[in-house]
């Protein structure tokens, strides 16, 4: 069974007057370890899409079924729980916390996890590690480079070992050699670890490093295939 | 997540806003600061007072002329001539007063003394020899009064110090005669400096026989006051009951509504001060309560400032995990951590200005003011200012729980 199905999904915003659809019954369904690339103009409906998937909003219509579960039925504790234990996230402007160090950005997701605190130094660190960071612990992210700061989101990311990791927008804000090494990690955190990646992008360059790639326009699906040259990136993992 | 760990995020929260942090408890500061230093200054103004009641001593019984007041504006009740010469005999028996240990008369008023073109306007107080042991007046040159002066109706008065020194600047007044109402008065003792400290400023007084006030000087038949000693604490209700008996007899009064005589004991007037203190201090303490409501206030405005400030990262610690409560949690315990900083601040220099202030009163004015720390105050001002970071922290942090993610993610 797929770890995530959506089924005629939809997402209208109402404002005093007019009624707009973001998403209009959009369906498809991703199975665990699947590396996909959710691509569209802005204001397609892909963040919406992003954000109801990664279990920070709800859709007005249709089912998510998460893990064997329909979303309505995860109350606001599991729901938590699940974005704790089960969903990582990757902001494009990094949303790093200010005058707080690497160390402690990344071991953020663990202070509400319910690990063993004495585990959490181990965890974060091995997590920064993996990200080639390990000679920035101490560092704030003022002092960071872009893409330094978004391999600590991304270390910050996995820490928990997620099932799945959201990727919005992650090379955004960042120059293309920075951009490439942080899309070389996601591909190898998918390649290597098995987790299931979500990637929203608007370029066809970044979304080329996932297997599949979901186009939306206008809050539906334009097309939905498989990336036939798939871009990789060198390993870079450890 | 464990309490530890949701204070050190708070804490962490508090020390990336140092400056505003600061200026935010300066409220409960300012206001911890001002209870405890009306209770400590009330303790130790109350500490001054009993002890010198208790001074004049405890067995002491006052009787007082008239009936006892109605009212505060009841004085024709106390203007009474009702005590008189036969009452004294008939309490000076041993039947009627077995566990009297001595009895004494007042007199007192005030009148000009003259001497050699100097006037001092006295304070008189007509008693016996016993005035100088229950006042603890004992003159440090010359002698004491004794029962020959007060039966001889003799001329003769013992001169506070400052009295003494407004008389005659230069030289001592012992040996010498004084002037009151054109009589001449042989000054036989001179009291020891005492100082301000006193309820009765006995500086500036002067004793002499009863039986001379009441004939030369005042001209009544009837005393002001009449002081009993009891043999023993024990005893005081006892004599007080016998007093009363005695005197209704005397009076022929029935209804004891009716008694034209009043009756003070030291245990009275212990109570009256301490209760007259203890109603100022806690109505003082209630106007400085105030300034802590006023600085709960400034915290939940810089509190709500911060929630809107920090929408991001309240998105992101959602987005992360937290749960509502997480959230709820970390603002709460932010307003109770500077809030009890603040009582801590507070009750340190709320207790270093009290001690300086006891320290100068005792040094600089000789009074017996010691310090103490109001252990009572001090878990009240915590207790208080925490309570107060929990009240007004409440609606800020319930603000921030109830964000959305999204919304607070997307927030620039």
């Amino acid at each position: 069974m797929a770890l995530m199905a959506v089924k005629n999904l939809e997402k209208t915003y109402h404002d005093e007057q007019v009624a707009t659809n973001v998403l209009k019954k959009v369906s498809f369904e991703i199975p665990e370890g699947q590396f996909v690339a959710i691509m569209g103009p802005s204001g397609s409906g892909k963040s919406t899409l992003l954000h109801i998937l990664g279990f920070l909003d709800k859709p007005t219509g249709g089912e998510y079924i998460f893990d064997g579960k329909n979303l309505e039925d995860y109350n606001e504790e599991e729901v938590a729980h699940v974005r704790n234990k089960k969903l990582g996230f990757i902001f494009q402007s990094f949303n790093l916390l200010p005058r707080t160090t690497v160390l402690e950005n990344v071991k953020l997701p663990l202070t509400y996890s319910g690990v063993k605190e004495e585990l959490w130094d181990e965890m974060a660190k091995e997590a920064i590690e993996s990200v080639g960071l390990a000679h920035r612990l101490d560092f704030e992210p003022s002092q960071l480079s872009g893409g330094e700061k978004q391999r600590v989101a991304i270390a910050r990311a996995l820490v928990n070992k997620p099932q799945v990791i959201f990727a919005d927008e992650p090379t955004g804000n960042l120059d293309s050699k920075s951009g490439e090494l942080v899309m070389d990690i996601i591909q190898k955190l998918n390649r290597d670890r098995g987790h299931t990646i979500i990637l929203i992008t608007h370029e066809t360059y970044t979304a080329e490093y996932a297997e599949r790639i979901i186009r939306l326009r206008d809050g539906v699906i334009e097309s939905d295939e498989k990336v036939k040259e798939r871009r990789t990136g060198k390993a870079f993992l450890k | 997540m464990s309490l530890k760990h949701s204070i050190k995020i708070a804490s962490g929260g508090l020390k990336t806003n140092k400056t505003r942090s600061s200026l935010t408890i300066l409220g409960i500061v300012i206001g911890v600061t001002a209870i405890i230093m009306v209770v400590s200054l009330g303790q130790g103004a109350e500490n001054l007072i009993l002890g010198q009641i208790q001074g004049i001593g405890a067995k002491t019984i006052g009787i007082v002329p008239g009936r006892t007041p109605k009212g505060p504006t009841d004085v024709i009740a106390t203007l009474s001539a009702s005590l008189k010469q036969r009452d004294l005999d008939l309490l000076s028996r041993k039947e009627n007063l077995p566990h009297q240990d001595g009895i004494m008369p007042i007199v007192f008023g005030n009148e000009t003394a003259s001497y050699e073109g100097e006037t001092y306007a006295l304070n008189i107080f007509g008693g016996t020899e016993m005035m100088a042991e229950i006042y603890d007046a004992f003159p440090s040159e010359g002698r004491n009064l004794n029962e020959d002066d007060v039966r001889g109706y003799a001329d003769v008065v013992i001169l506070g110090a400052k009295a003494a020194k407004e008389l005659s600047p230069n030289q001592s007044l012992l040996g010498e005669r004084i002037k009151i109402k054109g009589r001449n008065f042989l000054v036989i003792g001179l009291l020891p400096e005492k100082g301000g400290s006193s309820l009765f400023n006995f500086d500036e007084i002067a004793m002499l026989p009863y039986t001379t006030a009441q004939s030369y000087i005042f001209g009544i038949k009837h005393f002001n006051r009449i002081v009993v000693r009891a043999d023993n604490e024990a005893n005081i209700d006892k004599t007080v009951e016998d007093i009363k008996t005695t005197l209704r007899d005397a009076h022929n009064i029935t209804d004891p509504s009716k008694d034209d005589f009043g009756i003070e004991t030291q245990a009275d007037a212990l109570e009256t001060v301490g209760t007259i203190l203890n109603t100022l201090t806690l109505f003082l303490a209630l106007v400085a309560a105030i300034s802590l409501v006023v600085g709960g206030i400034g915290i939940m405005n810089i509190m709500l400032v911060s929630v809107t400030e920090r929408t991001r990262e309240i998105g992101l610690r959602k987005a992360l995990g937290a749960t509502k409560k997480n959230i709820l949690t970390q603002f709460l315990l932010e307003a109770t951590i500077l809030t009890g900083i603040g009582g801590l601040i507070g009750i340190a220099l709320g207790s270093l200005l009290s001690f300086l202030i006891a320290f100068i009163i005792s040094t600089f004015y000789g009074m017996a003011w010691s310090f103490t720390f109001p252990w009572s105050a001090a878990f009240l001002g915590i207790a208080v200012s925490a309570t107060v970071g929990l009240i007004f922290g409440i609606y800020p942090a319930k603000k921030a729980a109830a964000k959305s993610p999204i919304e607070a993610l997307r927030y620039e």
